[in-house]
């Protein structure tokens, strides 16, 4: 069994009027399942309003189902004596990164998450040590969050989420408000997390190229899951993709433009690399 | 400095410091100058802390440099004289999520409050607003309707009539798209592209996506630690595409691709930013051989 389980998940919410008037009901969820495999690196994407954030939040009990379960590593999110635990296996990374960071010094930031769950003071600094390492942010330890970039700010939000020792980590667009540099760097260390600690990502992003490197790819729409593959198989589906409200990267884009017009290309290139290298075999063998 | 009859903004040797009494002297803007004139599109990139942010908010003087001073139409806007309320409604500024910033009980309330807080009268306020939210290609059902029962993208329309409704000359937008879906970037973009075109309104569209610039502005400034290192067409500015990585920037995907190629002896044209050009171009170096 997977370390993220939904179930049928059905989400609702009521809106009213000025007066509190129900004026309607919105299915923001609409029979979602899912099987997160620990280990995997999953990226979610779909349209403003598909409920893929919705569904990020159900998964460390921010949100319960309507009906339907959701299980985390083994804990049903609406157990309330599971609540901490959940929120400590689960840990969430947001958009913007001003919201996030609370310390006055990185490590103050990095140090609150573990002194609040009550971890031996000993062990807080052992684990702002580590944390800070894995995101490669030790040599900001002593700085003031103010002075830092878009990417090493949203860095040392990652690196106060993984201080708890979560076994996962959700990250819901937390390039938006990033230049390309800080992009790479937010990506790189996800990655980096994943592969080395083992930790399970959920990434939900508006990037289509955050998404290529994923093990799998999950798409919304209108609260059920449209699609679900490994990039290439996803990324393969242009035309699909595009009347979701949803693009693919630009190497994607070309590979498969090109390919419409007779140049002898794979399907679902994922990125310039393969294209590139797509590109020049076709060329050689004209030659 | 200004010419006459010259129509349009002229940052004029800009020089600004954070902490200028300690010894942490920040120098966030180094000697910028640059024009734009009535009707272009200019793109504005650099990384995070860069300058973008202090650069912007001198343009329409809600901040005043230490040194150097900004021209409109001729005319130096931190003159004790000038009226820098007119600026602010002639110079608008879409801000990143303005959306959060909404506050009133209907659609046509929130964009009627610009143009009345600017001395409009109520006719005119009322036209006007009217005038933004179709430009905006929001639909009439949206008029009464509260800003907080509409999707983000369409919030985030509503915050732009908003601005649209001063009738600006010039309309910088920070961001616009952070946060869209690819589909609501491109509609969005091609929203702003259109009122660039039809209005001859001038657009400076500040971004941190290299394939946004690339494809809608017409000339990119480059900040990087607060001075102006790159002022040129999209194609001059990407073919640095190695400098500007090392600044934390890119070139769009389709620059590094075309690089590629080239390298690899293929007669492309390393200058395509889009994925239209850069196919026209592959199909024609395949042709060739």
């Amino acid at each position: 069994m997977g370390i993220i389980k939904t179930n049928k998940l059905k989400y609702e919410y009521i809106r009213r009027d000025e007066d509190n008037n129900v004026e309607g009901i919105t299915t923001a969820l609409d029979g979602v399942s899912l099987d997160i495999k620990a280990g995997d690196f999953i990226a979610i994407l779909g349209h403003n309003g598909s409920g893929k954030s919705t569904l990020a939040r159900h998964i460390n009990a921010i949100l319960f189902p309507a009906e339907g379960t959701v299980v985390v590593d083994g804990m049903d999110t609406t157990d309330s004596s599971k609540l901490l635990d959940i929120r400590r296996t689960a840990g969430m990374v947001f958009q913007n990164p001003d919201n996030q960071i609370i310390g006055q010094l990185v490590e103050e930031d990095v140090a609150f998450g573990p002194e609040n769950m009550g971890v031996p003071t000993e062990e807080i600094w052992q684990r702002v040590a580590e944390s800070l390492e894995a995101v490669g942010m030790t040599a900001y330890r002593e700085h003031s969050p103010n002075r830092l970039s878009g990417g090493q700010k949203q860095r040392v939000s990652i690196a106060s989420v993984i201080a708890m020792h979560p076994k996962c980590m959700i990250m819901d667009e937390p390039t938006a408000m990033l230049d390309p540099g800080g992009r790479r760097e937010v990506i790189e260390a996800a990655h980096k997390l994943n592969k080395t600690e083992g930790i399970t990502v959920v990434l939900i992003t508006h990037y289509m190229d955050e998404a290529a490197g994923a093990d799998k790819v999950i798409v919304m729409d209108k609260g059920r899951i449209a699609m679900e593959g490994t990039p290439r198989e996803v990324f393969s589906r242009v035309e699909e993709l595009k009347s979701l409200r949803l693009d693919v990267p630009q190497s994607t884009e070309l590979a498969w433009r090109l390919k419409k017009r007779g140049v002898d290309l794979p399907d679902g290139v994922l990125d310039r690399r393969e294209l590139v290298e797509a590109l020049i075999r076709v060329y050689k063998r004209n030659k | 400095m200004a010419e006459s009859g010259f129509r349009g903004l002229i940052a004029d040797h800009l020089v600004y410091e954070y902490n200028k009494e300690s010894s942490q002297r920040l120098r966030a803007l180094d000697d910028v100058s640059f024009t734009i004139r009535q009707g272009e599109f200019v793109g504005l990139i650099g990384h995070t802390g860069s300058g973008k942010s202090t650069l912007v908010q001198m343009l329409n003087a809600l901040m005043k440099p230490d040194s150097g001073t900004v021209y409109y139409d001729g005319r130096d806007v931190f003159e004790k004289d000038y009226d820098r309320k007119a600026l602010r409604g002639k110079v608008g500024e879409v801000f990143q999520y303005p959306e959060h910033q909404l506050f009133a009980d209907t659609v046509f309330e929130e964009v009627c409050f610009g143009p009345r807080n600017m001395g409009m009268d109520r006719k005119q306020t009322e036209l006007s607003a009217y005038a933004a939210i179709k430009k905006v290609g929001l639909p009439d059902e949206c008029f009464d309707q509260s800003p907080f029962d509409l999707s983000g993208g369409q919030r985030r329309r509503v915050a732009i009539a908003s601005v649209l409704a001063m009738k600006p000359e010039l309309l910088i937008l920070d961001e616009p798209t952070a946060g869209l879906d690819p589909l609501g970037r491109l509609e969005l973009l091609d929203m702003i592209t259109e009122l660039n075109r039809d209005s001859a309104m001038s657009v400076l569209l500040v971004s941190h996506s290299m394939e946004d610039v690339a494809a809608y502005a017409s000339r990119i400034l480059v900040l990087d630690k607060g001075r102006l290192i790159y002022d040129d067409t999209p194609a001059e500015v990407f073919a640095h595409y190695e400098e500007l990585q090392k600044l934390g920037l890119a070139a769009p995907e389709m620059t590094y691709v075309m690089n590629g190629l080239k390298a690899a002896g293929m007669d492309v044209d390393t200058s395509a930013l889009t994925p239209d050009e850069a196919e026209e171009s592959i199909l024609r170096a395949l042709r060739l051989c």
